[in-house]
C-alpha cells in the first residue's frame, strides 16, 4: 500500500467566498467545514446518515455533509447555516424558527434550516405535505415537528411577501 | 475516517486498472452505503477509487422502448426526469420513494445494485423489468445479476457502467416501507412486459426473487384479485425487529395486489 499523503491542498467555495484549505483526503465535508474552515454551525449527529444534522446546500441540493468526501467538492458551491443572514438581518427561515419555537436544543436546527432553504428555493408556496416530505430526512426529538411545519411556512410567506 | 488513499480517475478503463491492483481497495459511488460501512468499521478500504468524475458513467438515455441509465446518476435525477416519468413511470416513482432528498441527491442507480442491500428498492426494478446490467466487461441479465445477501454476479474490480430497463406496457411499485429509513419492510414490483408478467419483491428476501405463481396468475388475468389468493413461503424469508418472515410473507400478497391496483390506474 501507498502512503497515503498527507494532505490536499484545494479551494473550496463556500457560502459565496473562495476558501483556500488543506486537510486529509479521508475527510468528511463535514469534517473540513468544522475542523479546517471554523465553520461550526453544522452539526455532528449521527454520523450515518441518518438524522440529517450534518445537511448543507451543494450546488443548491441538500445533502449529507458527513457521507460525503470534502475533496468531492471542490469547483461546488457550498452553503452553510452560516450563510444564511445578510450581515445582522436573519434569514426569514432563520427569523420564523425563532418566533415560532421550531428551535428547541437547537442540535438539529442547522440541517432543518438548510433543508427548508433548498425547498423554498424551489418552491415558494410548498403545502404542509410536502414540506413534512422534503424534511422528513432531518431528524428532531424536541418539537414534535409543527412548531417546525409552521416556522417553514411563515417564512415562505415572508419570503413571497419580500418579492412582490 | 480512517486513513485511505483517494483516488479520482477520469475514466472507466482508468478506475477498472485502479481496481485490478488495490487489492484491498472499494469503488466509491454515492458514498450512501460504504461510506457508512467505513464510519461502522465494518470495511475499511486501503484505497477508495471515486467514480464521481467519469462522465461516461451519468446521464438518461430514452431510445425507441427502453431507458438507459448511468450507473452514477443519482436517484433524484431518475426521479425527476421527464423522460423517465414518461417512458417508465413506476421506475421514476420508485427513485422518489428512496431514503429522503439528502439520499436521493447522492446515492446512484450503480451503489444500489452493486451493493445488492436486501431492503433496497433499485433491485425490485431492475428484476422486475427484466433490465440488462451493462458493465465494463459484459451485459448481465436482472435474473442473472442478484445472487444472494449483498452478493451479485460482478466480479472484483468489474464496473457497472449503466443499465437498460426496457419499457413496459404497465408497471408500478408499492412499498411497505420502514418509516424512519424508508427502506423496503417489503416492496413489490410489478410488470406487463407484453412478453409476459414479471413479479419482483424486495425486502422480503435475503435478496430480491421473483413469485412465478404470481406472474403466471396475471399473465390469465392482470387484476388484483388474480394474486390475492397466492401466499409466498415464510420459509427462508428475513425475521428483523421490524417484521417477522410470518409478516413479510403476508405483505408480499398484500403489496403485490396493491401493484396491480397502481399499474392499472
Amino acid at each position: 500500500m501507498s502512503a497515503v499523503p498527507d494532505r490536499v491542498h484545494m479551494t473550496l467555495r463556500v457560502n459565496g467566498e473562495d476558501q483556500p484549505v488543506s486537510f486529509a483526503p479521508y475527510k468528511t465535508l463535514l469534517e473540513v467545514l468544522r475542523e479546517d474552515l471554523g465553520l461550526t454551525g453544522t452539526k455532528h449527529g449521527c454520523e450515518l446518515g441518518e438524522c440529517g444534522a450534518c445537511t448543507v446546500l451543494v450546488d443548491g441540493e441538500p445533502l449529507l455533509s458527513c457521507l460525503e468526501l470534502a475533496v468531492d467538492c471542490e469547483g461546488r458551491e457550498i452553503q452553510t447555516v452560516e450563510g444564511l443572514a445578510s450581515g445582522t438581518e436573519l434569514h426569514p427561515l432563520q427569523a420564523a424558527f425563532a418566533d415560532h419555537g421550531g428551535s428547541q436544543c437547537g442540535y438539529c436546527t442547522s440541517g432543518m434550516l438548510m433543508t427548508a432553504k433548498a425547498l423554498l428555493d424551489r418552491e415558494p408556496a410548498p403545502s404542509r405535505e410536502r414540506i413534512k416530505e422534503a424534511i422528513s430526512g432531518n431528524l428532531c426529538r424536541c418539537t414534535g415537528y409543527q412548531q417546525i411545519w409552521e416556522a417553514i411556512e411563515d417564512a415562505a410567506r415572508v419570503m413571497r411577501e419580500g418579492k412582490e | 475516517m480512517h486513513a485511505f488513499n483517494y483516488h479520482r480517475p477520469s475514466s472507466v478503463n482508468d478506475a477498472a486498472a485502479l481496481a485490478a491492483k488495490q487489492a484491498e481497495g472499494k469503488l466509491l459511488a454515492g458514498g450512501q452505503s460504504l461510506v457508512q460501512a467505513m464510519k461502522l468499521r465494518l470495511a475499511s478500504p486501503s484505497d477508495l477509487i471515486d467514480l464521481g468524475a467519469i462522465g461516461d458513467l451519468k446521464g438518461i438515455k430514452v431510445d425507441g422502448g427502453s431507458v438507459s441509465i448511468g450507473a452514477m446518476t443519482r436517484h433524484a435525477e431518475v426521479a425527476g426526469s421527464a423522460e423517465v416519468k414518461k417512458a417508465i413511470p413506476a421506475l421514476a416513482y420508485l427513485a422518489s420513494q428512496i431514503g429522503d432528498r439528502q439520499v436521493r441527491n447522492m446515492g446512484t442507480l450503480g451503489g444500489s445494485l452493486a451493493n445488492a442491500d436486501p431492503a433496497a428498492d433499485y433491485p425490485a426494478a431492475v428484476l422486475g423489468l427484466g433490465a440488462t446490467v451493462v458493465t465494463n466487461k459484459r451485459k448481465i441479465a436482472a435474473d442473472d445479476f442478484f445472487k444472494g445477501l449483498y452478493e451479485t454476479a460482478l466480479q472484483p474490480g468489474e464496473i457497472i457502467t449503466q443499465v437498460s430497463f426496457p419499457a413496459p406496457k404497465r408497471a408500478a411499485y408499492v412499498k411497505f416501507k420502514n418509516p424512519a429509513s424508508r427502506f423496503a419492510i417489503v416492496g413489490v414490483f410489478v410488470a406487463d412486459t407484453g412478453k409476459g408478467v414479471r413479479v419482483a419483491v424486495t425486502g422480503a428476501g435475503p435478496s430480491v426473487f421473483r413469485v412465478a405463481d404470481m406472474e403466471k396468475a396475471l399473465g390469465a388475468k392482470f387484476a388484483p384479485d388474480a394474486v390475492a389468493g397466492i401466499k409466498v413461503k415464510a420459509d427462508g424469508l428475513n425475521t428483523d425487529l421490524h417484521a417477522s418472515a410470518e409478516y413479510r410473507a403476508h405483505l408480499v400478497t398484500v403489496m403485490a395486489k396493491r401493484a396491480v391496483e397502481a399499474a392499472l390506474k
